[in-house]
């Protein structure tokens, strides 16, 4: 079985425990408005590649990986080609290579046969960065066109199974970082007995060029990147430190 | 046993000059972390204060505080001269190269016009006096050259495939041992070369027994001019050091005979982290030390470093931007035996950089292990982190070839200390011998036939089978034109400015390498590729036919992106030129290396060179060592490391310099994962045998602001590491800094 995938990355050490390799999966079915890779959107696109020979190329990089490092899998939506990412896991697991799955958990359903096919993936998944674009569901909706309830119970699902997770929430001014929405979000988390980590990802207009070139109208043209005071109190919200006077 | 051995092992050592020896029957290694170490002191924040107001000056007045015009440099010319002479008594190692900081000396013997000109340029009048004496009676180095160089020499010179050369200024690139000074003294020193001296001459007198007889009698001089020098200074070096405060003194006074003789490119210090801990270690048993005196001495000796000048004209500038003078040092490091070589002082000198903030001189070089203790190895990468001020350099390369005690004598290049000496090559510019190939030697710059007048190629395409034999041909002809030109050069170097002070601390019997170089490396493997792999490489010609530009259609690979197949060109490139350049005879039959380092240079050279098949333009800069080429690497820094990783260090013992700019954020989130993480990146790189590593971190940001706005406080001692050496930001030329700007850094996705 081939996968599609729009890129990979030799050097990544904010995508999971140590340094990895990253491959960015093509296909994704969200359209967040502040997406910084649309060209990883559209399915069926890019190099169509075997699990081996990608586990062949990723392991020129094991040296550097030391004992925490590995794979990390990323869109796109990676769950969108959940068998060949199950057999790429699975695969990696019996090369000794830590795994970990960047997701927005978009197409995550209790509906088998998915279901199955995704408890087996957890089966070789060492870490979970679970991306939450909002904690709000008509947010939700306006901001990446889909509904929360999936993904939130993606999380309480990582939570039950105890799957190691990152939980990584980007902080675009005016849209994601009301007080309220933030406390929400905390609130929510707090019920998780998962999460390793909470990362405020600052939005950054780094993929605007891109749009350009895909000749696609950037919706979020004019919105300021945040300043670090406000990713750091929103770091301190989700983290369970910040005031309750802003609720 | 002397006094000043007391409590020392070994007997080796004591029979004949043995530093190797000395160190590994004495040295502690320390597997603790940075705790121990010890902020600046009142007298270190005095005079680094002090210090830091002259480089401001100095910086205001365009870059040159003081000249001298009226005196020749030599040991003995000068009085005492101190930082400020109100406070001279803070100054724990004392010495300077003239009588005041800051000001640079007038050295003639590598060429009257150019140390003239040194002059000129920042407004001084040379002395008329000196002018005659060196035009009329005294013949220089660079006289020599220009009397004995074949036009085919001045030819390659002036169309710059041969750049750089040694031929106006001094080669530098030789270490001599100065911890000798500490252990032995002088005398002892004195006594080893007139034992040396007598054995010599017996089987019979030829040039060579007469040359080297000549050569040891001026380094007896120049020692017995060391001892006058420090008694300026009012010490007697003529006996061992006693005590740590001794041993760094007298080692720094080896040093400043260096610098005081001689205006080297590099001017390096070597490796005396280990050694001069042995002395802190007894001091502190014997209960005359503690760590503030010990942090205070190496803060004051690297202070010293960091003030080493030399008179410079506006080509050499060019190629050497910022001021540097490679006064390179080094920490870690693992012995033969296995046993770790850090030692609390190889902390001690990483901490100046905390201590007195970021600086490019001395140009401090981890050699590094996956094997160094883990502390050691994450304090390394924490000052990295902070400052972009240090390099690493693989040891588990270079040990086996060079042994326990080699030191780094320019910017990458590692020799035996006290063994070994360089005949310093610059480069040979592998990007305009490709174009010479397709135009039959012909410079696309000047239109002289300056290569052989091989065939040119004639067809619209071009191909790989009818490519390749005639490159080959051009490098022939280059490798041995570089040889010969540079044979010359070392003839006349040795013949007019001869190193004394700095022969006189290594064996009268020792072994020389003839270091080569390459440039435009990157840019020939990525043509290369182009013409073997892409569907179509037609040239463009001009009105005379003559080749201007290339025309690829469809991809091919390049070299930074872990792909073997350009890598295995990158690989071919290196061992096919370092191999046509051991063909012939070395001046002193030497021992031919190469190198795939350019420093700053590689702007002039871009700016000499024509447009590429890779699709590099005429002009623009050629990417820096063995750095893949701008734009070139898809696959992010590791894949970019692998690539340089393949290239055989056996290959190129002068050295392989990579130079790599990562934001922070690529990094990690905090300063202690960023450190983490470059832990990872280097075992990872080093493992597989790479050489060398340049580690920037910062993001484009803060350079353009940098550039933008030089006055701001923060960007005073702003340093970032470019190929071979740290230099400020602040001092590089504005297309200098654009350069650099350029470069990709590898930032957070």
């Amino acid at each position: 079985m081939k996968g599609y995938i729009h890129s990979v990355e030799s050097f990544g050490s904010v995508d999971g425990p140590g340094i990895r390799y990253i491959i960015f999966m093509q296909g994704c079915a969200m359209r967040c408005q502040y997406c910084h890779n649309p060209d990883t959107w559209f399915p069926r696109k890019g190099e169509q590649i075997t699990a081996d020979d990608l586990l062949a190329k990723a392991e020129r990089y094991r040296g550097y990986w030391g004992e925490k490092g590995g794979i990390t899998v990323s869109g796109g939506e990676a769950l969108l080609q959940i068998d060949f990412l199950t057999e790429l896991f699975q695969k990696a697991h019996s090369r000794n290579i830590n795994t970990c799955l960047d997701t927005a958990a978009q197409p995550f359903t209790r509906e088998e046969n998915w279901f199955s096919k995704f408890e087996t993936l957890m089966k070789y998944t060492d870490t979970v960065l679970l991306d939450i674009k909002h904690i709000d569901e008509t947010c939700h909706l306006e901001l990446t066109r889909h509904s929360n309830k999936n993904i939130l119970d993606c999380a309480r699902y990582l939570s039950d199974i105890q799957k190691p997770t990152w939980i990584r929430y980007v902080l675009v001014p005016g849209i994601t970082d009301r007080p309220n929405h933030l406390h929400r979000l905390a609130a929510f988390l707090s019920t998780l007995n998962n999460i390793e980590r909470i990362e405020v990802l600052p939005y950054h207009t780094l993929g605007v060029s891109k749009y350009e070139r895909l000749h696609i109208t950037y919706p979020l043209a004019g919105i300021p990147v945040p300043t670090p005071e406000q990713v750091r109190s929103a770091q301190d919200i989700l983290n369970g430190q910040g005031s309750d006077t802003l609720k | 046993m002397k006094t000043e051995w007391r409590n020392f092992n070994g007997t080796k050592w004591q029979q004949e000059v043995d530093l190797r020896d000395f160190i590994q029957q004495n040295y502690t290694t320390f597997n603790g972390d940075e705790s121990f170490l010890v902020g600046p002191s009142q007298a270190t924040s005095t005079l680094w204060k002090e210090l830091q107001e002259l480089q401001q000056q100095e910086r205001a007045k365009g870059g040159v505080l003081d000249m001298e015009t009226e005196i020749v440099s030599s040991l003995t010319a000068y009085g005492p001269g101190y930082i400020n002479e109100k406070t001279k008594d803070l100054e724990r190692i004392v010495g300077l190269q003239t009588d005041k900081p800051l000001k640079r000396a007038f050295m003639p013997y590598g060429g009257i016009k150019m140390a003239e000109q040194a002059c000129t340029t920042y407004g001084y009048k040379p002395s008329e006096k000196l002018h005659e004496i060196f035009s009329k009676y005294v013949k220089t180095h660079n006289d020599g050259v220009f009397d004995a160089y074949t036009d085919e020499m001045k030819r390659v010179r002036h169309n710059h495939i041969l750049t750089g050369l040694p031929d106006t200024y001094g080669r530098g690139r030789i270490v001599g041992d100065y911890r000798r000074v500490a252990l032995y003294g002088v005398d002892f020193l004195i006594a080893e070369k007139k034992k040396d001296l007598r054995q010599m001459g017996d089987k019979g007198m030829n040039d060579e027994v007469i040359r080297l007889r000549e050569e040891v009698a001026m380094q007896i001089h120049a020692l017995e001019g060391l001892k006058e020098m420090a008694a300026i200074y009012g010490f007697d070096i003529s006996k061992p050091a006693d005590n740590a405060r001794e041993a760094v003194q007298w080692l720094y006074f080896g040093y400043l005979g260096a610098i005081k003789t001689q205006n080297g490119a590099a001017m390096s210090v070597g490796r005396i982290s280990t050694f001069l801990d042995i002395y802190f270690e007894r001091d502190f048993k014997e209960g005359t030390l503690n760590e503030d005196d010990a942090q205070e001495l190496i803060d004051h000796l690297v202070m010293k470093f960091r003030m080493v000048k030399f008179a410079r004209i506006p080509s050499y500038n060019q190629l050497f931007s910022g001021d540097p003078v490679w006064a390179t040092l080094e920490v870690g490091g693992l012995g033969i035996d296995g046993r770790s070589m850090v030692t609390k002082t190889d902390f001690r000198f990483l901490h100046t950089l905390e201590n007195m903030g970021p600086s490019p001189e001395p140009n401090l070089t981890v050699l590094y292990s996956s094997r160094l203790p883990k502390t050691f190895k994450r304090y390394a990468a924490v000052i990295s982190v902070k400052t972009s001020s240090i390099q690493y350099e693989n040891d588990d390369v270079m040990r086996p070839v060079w042994g326990d005690d080699y030191s780094i004598c320019c910017c990458v290049s590692a020799t035996q200390t006290g063994k070994e000496m360089q005949f310093f090559g610059a480069r040979a510019n592998l990007a305009k011998a490709l174009s010479y190939a397709i135009n039959g030697g012909v410079d696309a710059k000047t239109r002289e036939q300056c290569g052989p007048t091989y065939d040119r190629i004639e067809g619209d395409v071009l191909t790989y089978e009818e490519f390749m034999p005639k490159f080959d041909a051009m490098l022939d002809w280059l490798a041995c034109i570089y040889v010969k030109t540079l044979n010359l050069i070392h003839y006349m170097h040795d013949k007019y400015f001869y190193e004394a002070a700095e022969m006189a601390l290594i064996d009268t019997h020792v072994r020389r390498t003839f270091a080569t170089g390459i440039a435009g490396f990157s840019h020939v493997v990525d043509s290369i590729s182009a013409i073997k792999y892409a569907r179509k490489v037609t040239i463009e010609r001009d009105e005379t036919g003559f080749a201007v530009d290339y025309h690829v259609e469809g991809d091919f690979p390049r070299y930074g992106n872990d792909d073997d197949r350009a890598d295995d060109i990158a690989v071919w490139l290196l061992k096919t030129f370092s191999t046509k350049i051991k063909k012939y005879h070395t001046y002193r039959n030497s021992e031919p290396t190469t190198s795939i380092l350019t420093i700053t240079s590689n702007i002039v050279y871009g700016k000499n060179t024509a447009n590429l098949p890779d699709g590099r333009r005429a002009g623009t800069p050629l990417a820096p060592g063995a750095n893949p080429s701008y734009g070139a690497e898809k696959n992010g820094l590791l894949a970019s490391l692998n690539s340089v990783a393949k290239l055989p260090y056996e290959y190129a013992l002068d050295g392989i310099s990579n130079t790599q700019t990562i934001s922070p954020e690529a990094l990690g989130n905090n300063d202690e994962e960023r450190a983490l993480t470059l832990v990872g990146v280097m075992d990872g790189y080093f493992n597989q045998g790479a050489h060398h590593l340049n580690v920037n971190v910062f993001g484009v940001e803060k350079l353009k602001d940098a550039m933008e706005h030089p006055e701001k406080e923060e960007y005073q001692n702003f340093t970032i590491r470019v190929s071979g050496y740290a230099v400020k930001f602040i001092d590089l030329t504005h297309e200098q800094q654009l350069d650099v700007i350029m470069r990709q850094a590898h930032g957070r996705l």
